[in-house]
């Protein structure tokens, strides 16, 4: 495991910075494949968003760095970004992809897009054959790991960006918005935004009144809605439960006088008005009549805000989460590791020859001390030379990507259990486990002699 | 008398009621919403045995609800704060309805003497369907007033900007809207048909009507308050503070009426 993560995010670099590196999706599986093919990955990926571009990789070796990629695959002297960058190595790495798929690291914390784009990244990558074993783990794990932070935490319960709050405010008015009628005052990309939030939460028809009226009928057609002229503003608005305005007029366009009107006409039905134009469009006055809702783009904000607060305990519960998960993933990478592998093996074997030693040894009779080591010498150099290419194949096999396949194929065709495995892990942490280059005959017979009599009680 | 045991019993289960809606104040909590919804049904089914038993005991509808006015009254309001719970999914209400559920098993449980009144009036069938129906309108009544307080809270709290607190665990305007509005109308059909029923008893009990007494006046006070409750909520769609407003005037004037009970002479139904 070699994983080296190099990126710019919102956080650390302003968007001309974050625009020179990102990699349109049309050329996102060349990408991946060359960052594959460079000498010093094994295998790698590459998410890239508005808010981040980050490498993610398999590196072959500890010295290889992921910038030779990008100074080669984008031409660029990198030292210009250097100050933008962030890099990540092993636990930090797979923390920094937890986090990233969790939507931990996101501008709008908890909002749920980022996953689907680390899906789609991993999936690109997965089809040139960028991503193969490791890394392929890594995001898996990445993904059930978001899943957790979704479902056992109240991050991303409800999304903070304006328009969702507006919505939110909207249900907390209306209850459901099923039915309910949108009139966009002005036509403008925030107006448009809202006006889609609140019709992937039912609202039901779309009035757009602007004050050129080409740009209302285009809103209008993309919404199925109806295009008002601005003259007939006040005669139609009436209808709208959901008013959003968001002009470029200098005064106020909606005045309590018109509100006490449109109360009368709706017959006291409560109206919501979102006023995102900045100067105002809607009197704050218009607030104080009995079953008007008005809400500025300050207040929205406000509410934006609160809501970052309650989610911080959130966040911290979701952070527990991920540094749980990522111990998790670690230990599990080692037991993939070749060297438990090798160990248990030898100690498979080990047993074999133990038992069939023991088997025998009736029918041998009263032996010698040197008859005893010759019978011994003979079985361990049996075992010995059986064992030398497979374990000098799994040596390779480690250095390989691969190689998880070929260890999972050793244990499968050996039948060790996992058991062993975390019996091994304990061991190798405790220091006292075989290196990789340890010879057969080293493998202490305490641990052997343990190992037989669990065998044995199973 | 078993019948006041099992009114103590179920007066038990409303008191975790009354606990959830004075802790609902200051903050939620998912389980204690839970627990009371099921001690309120427990008390619902302990309210039940006891009216059931009060019946049977007397042998007469009618003269069991005289006697168990408040405790029927209570139940009758409970019913309604259940399809409201059914329909709407939330227990909200409950934090003005249960202390009055509460108050009103309470009265009944502490022991009432019991009202004399005379036979003729007792045999009337037109007695049960009276104070049937004129409960039935009060429960309704007294949801619609619970709602049109919810609805005043939710609406400050939506204007000022600062969905915090316990505010933010109200139910949307609108939906409180629709409680009001759907007990207030259903409400009103049984407390017209309640007084009418009233009118034919007391015309068949003593062969004309006392428009002076207090009860009566009162009574006819009070449903025209409803009336105009209606009203004003069809033409106008009166809601929120001036609904509100409306909602305590008639309010009022039932606890007024109520009241009156113990200062009219015809409505006590004493044999004279």
């Amino acid at each position: 495991m070699r994983f080296q993560l190099l990126g710019v995010n919102h956080k650390t670099a302003p968007v001309e910075v974050r625009e020179r590196l990102a990699i349109p999706e049309s050329r996102l599986p060349e990408a991946c494949k060359r960052l594959a093919e460079h000498p010093s990955v094994a295998e790698g990926m590459i998410v890239s968003t508005c808010n981040r571009v980050e490498f993610i990789a398999n590196m072959r070796n500890g010295t290889g760095d992921l910038r030779e990629f990008i100074r080669e695959f984008f031409e660029v002297d990198l030292a210009q970004f250097e100050s933008h960058l962030y890099e990540f190595r092993e636990d930090e790495a797979i923390r920094h992809v937890f986090r990233v798929a969790a939507s931990l690291d996101s501008m709008v914390v908890g909002e749920p897009q980022i996953l689907g784009q680390v899906k789609e990244a991993y999936a690109t990558a997965r089809a040139v054959g960028a991503v193969r074993s490791q890394l392929d783990q890594l995001l898996t794990r990445a993904f059930a790991v978001a899943k957790r932070v979704r479902n056992e935490t109240a991050v991303g319960s409800s999304s903070v960006s304006i328009a969702s709050v507006a919505v939110e405010l909207a249900e907390k008015i209306f209850g459901t918005l099923n039915g309910k009628s949108v009139y966009l005052v002005g036509a403008g990309k925030m107006c448009e935004l809202a006006a889609r939030h609140l019709l992937a939460h039912g609202a039901a028809s779309l009035f757009v009144a602007n004050r050129t009226y080409d740009r209302a009928i285009r809103l209008a057609q993309k919404f199925d809605g109806q295009a008002i002229e601005f003259s007939r503003l006040f005669d139609t608005c009436d209808r709208a439960d959901i008013v959003i305005t968001s002009t470029g007029s200098p005064h106020f366009i909606f005045k309590p006088e018109h509100g006490e009107k449109l109360m009368a006409l709706r017959k006291n039905k409560p109206m919501f008005f979102i006023d995102i134009a900045v100067p105002r469009d809607v009197d704050p006055a218009m607030n104080k009549i009995d079953g008007l809702f008005v809400y500025d783009i300050d207040d929205l904000q406000q509410a934006v805000t609160s809501h970052v607060a309650d989610r911080k305990k959130e966040a911290d519960k979701a952070e527990a989460i991920v540094n749980g998960e990522v111990d998790k993933f670690h230990a599990r990478l080692q037991t993939l590791d070749v060297v438990p592998t090798i160990v248990s093996l030898q100690e498979h074997l080990e047993i074999i020859r133990q038992a069939e030693i023991d088997r025998v040894r009736g029918r041998l009779g009263t032996m010698t001390t040197d008859q005893e080591l010759a019978v011994e010498a003979l079985t361990r150099g049996i075992v010995n030379k059986i064992m030398h290419t497979p374990i000098s194949t799994l040596k390779t096999a480690a250095r390989d990507p691969e190689s998880t396949t070929v260890i999972d194929l050793v244990r499968r065709l050996f039948n060790l259990h996992r058991e062993d495995e975390e019996k091994e892990i304990a061991t190798l942490r405790s220091g006292r486990a075989p290196t990789p280059q340890a010879s057969p005959q080293s493998s202490s017979p305490t641990i052997s002699q343990k190992t037989s009599d669990e065998e044995g009680r199973n | 008398m078993m019948t006041l045991f099992w009114l103590r019993v179920a007066l038990v289960c409303y008191a975790v009621g009354l606990l959830y809606a004075l802790v609902a104040l200051t903050r939620a909590s998912e389980i204690l919403s839970k627990v009371a919804l099921h001690a309120s049904y427990l008390g619902m089914v302990f309210h039940l045995v006891s009216l059931t038993e009060a019946v049977v005991q007397t042998g007469q509808l009618a003269s069991a609800s005289v006697h168990n006015a408040e405790s029927l009254l209570a139940f009758l309001i409970m019913v309604c704060f259940m399809i409201a719970y059914l329909v709407y999914k939330t227990t909200t209400p409950g934090i003005v309805i249960f202390p009055l559920v509460f108050l009103l098993t309470f009265v009944a449980a502490s022991g009432q003497q019991p009202l004399v009144f005379s036979s003729v009036a007792a045999k009337h069938g037109w007695l049960a369907v009276h104070i049937l129906m004129i409960f039935t309108g009060y429960a309704a009544l007294f949801l619609s007033f619970g709602a049109s307080i919810l609805y005043l809270l939710q609406e400050r709290a939506l204007k000022s900007k600062s969905a915090s607190g316990m505010f933010s665990r109200l139910p949307a305007l609108q939906v409180i809207d629709d409680i009001g509005y759907k007990s207030l109308m259903l409400g009103f059909p049984f407390m017209t048909l309640g007084l009418i029923a009233g009118s034919v008893v007391a015309e068949t009990t003593y062969g004309r009507i006392d428009y002076l007494d207090p009860k009566i006046l009162l009574s006819v006070l009070m449903w025209a308050v409803y009336l105009l409750m209606v009203f004003t909520r069809l033409n106008a769609g009166w809601r929120g503070r001036r609904a509100a407003l409306l909602a305590s005037a008639a309010f009022a004037t039932a606890i007024v009426a109520w009241i009156a009970n113990y200062f009219s002479g015809m409505h006590r139904f004493i044999a004279s």
